[in-house]
């Protein structure tokens, strides 16, 4: 399902992942997003390794891009708030992520109450099945003051 | 009768090797050089500080720090505090560990197996500070809490728990 045809402004979430500093600064992009989920890339860099013996990215590169993604599917699902930030996030890293390659991330918003939405993603490389990571997030919900 | 183990001398010398040690250990990973992070040593203590800069930022609106960064930041003060925990044993070895660690042959880093960070409020765009409490560390696992604050350590902003795999000299 592509973001268009869901009703997502795809230009408008891309412009605001760019317009985040610290995305930008990654060099992060929105591939494709829809309602309850967003799917992020990271080019690969050396001023991201982690490990300079085996030029694998640092944790916290993936890290920030789960959180990242995370956010984008807590704003574009369909009941969402005016804003959100994370609450808490769990990051299980199931392999390196293979140097040279570039990262992606996808997440999906499974369940959004009033005021907490709950997250759950993965990163990887090459296939999604093969991930560098999976992640579980609580996002904050902020409505308008009635 | 002088007791040169004592000497000042020899005292400042050790203090300065151990802080060459941590500066080429720190100075040796690309993403902490890029986040920003330095490491302030007293005695075996580290305190790791994230300088502030407009490229951490993750809503403009607010200002607020992006919660990828501060993660980043976390995971890092926990990896640093364990891995300088080795280092430090080694130093005080003395011999052939020590010569190691002079040369910059460091034992290989730990690995993250998870990582979970709780974030308590939202960071400032001001300088952001971070302890790690090894709280467990075996031959193949540890524990690690990292706390983090910005002007006032009893008012976290963020903190985090780790699990680490420990990597033994032949690991791949």
């Amino acid at each position: 399902m592509s973001g268009a045809a869901s009703g997502v402004d795809k230009e408008r979430a891309r412009g605001f992942v760019a317009s985040i500093p610290h995305s930008r600064d990654l060099g992060m992009d929105l591939v494709d997003i829809g309602p309850g989920w967003a799917h992020l890339s990271l080019p690969y860099h050396e001023r991201l390794i982690g490990d300079p013996e085996t030029g694998v990215l640092h944790g916290g590169v993936v890290t920030a891009l789960l959180d990242t993604c995370g956010g984008a599917a807590v704003l574009s699902h369909p009941e969402a708030g005016l804003s959100t930030a994370t609450i808490d996030l769990r990051i299980d890293y199931m392999r390196p992520a293979a140097p040279e390659r570039e990262l992606h991330a996808r997440a999906e918003c499974y369940r959004m109450t009033r005021y907490v939405a709950f997250v759950r993603a993965v990163a990887y490389t090459d296939s999604p099945d093969e991930p560098v990571a999976a992640a579980h997030g609580a996002f904050t919900v902020a409505r308008a003051v009635e | 009768m002088t007791r040169r183990s004592v000497e000042p001398e020899s005292i400042q010398r050790m203090e300065e090797r151990r802080d060459e040690a941590l500066a080429r250990m720190a100075g040796g990973v690309p993403y902490v050089q890029h986040l920003g992070v330095a490491f302030e040593r007293r005695g075996d203590e580290l305190t790791a500080r994230l300088a502030y800069d407009e490229r951490l930022i993750g809503n403009p609106a607010l200002p607020a720090l992006h919660g990828g960064a501060i993660g980043a930041f976390l995971e890092i003060t926990a990896i640093m505090e364990l891995a300088w925990q080795g280092v430090w044993e080694r130093m005080e070895a003395g011999g052939m560990a020590l010569a190691e660690i002079e040369a910059g042959r460091f034992p290989a880093f730990p690995r993250t197996i998870d990582f979970t960070v709780d974030y308590l409020r939202s960071g400032l765009p001001r300088d952001s500070y971070a302890r790690a409490r090894v709280n467990r560390v075996g031959r193949r696992y540890a524990s690690v809490h990292v706390e983090a604050w910005q002007e006032n350590r009893a008012r976290l902003f963020a903190q985090a728990t780790g699990h680490f795999l420990m990597r033994q000299d032949g690991d791949v």
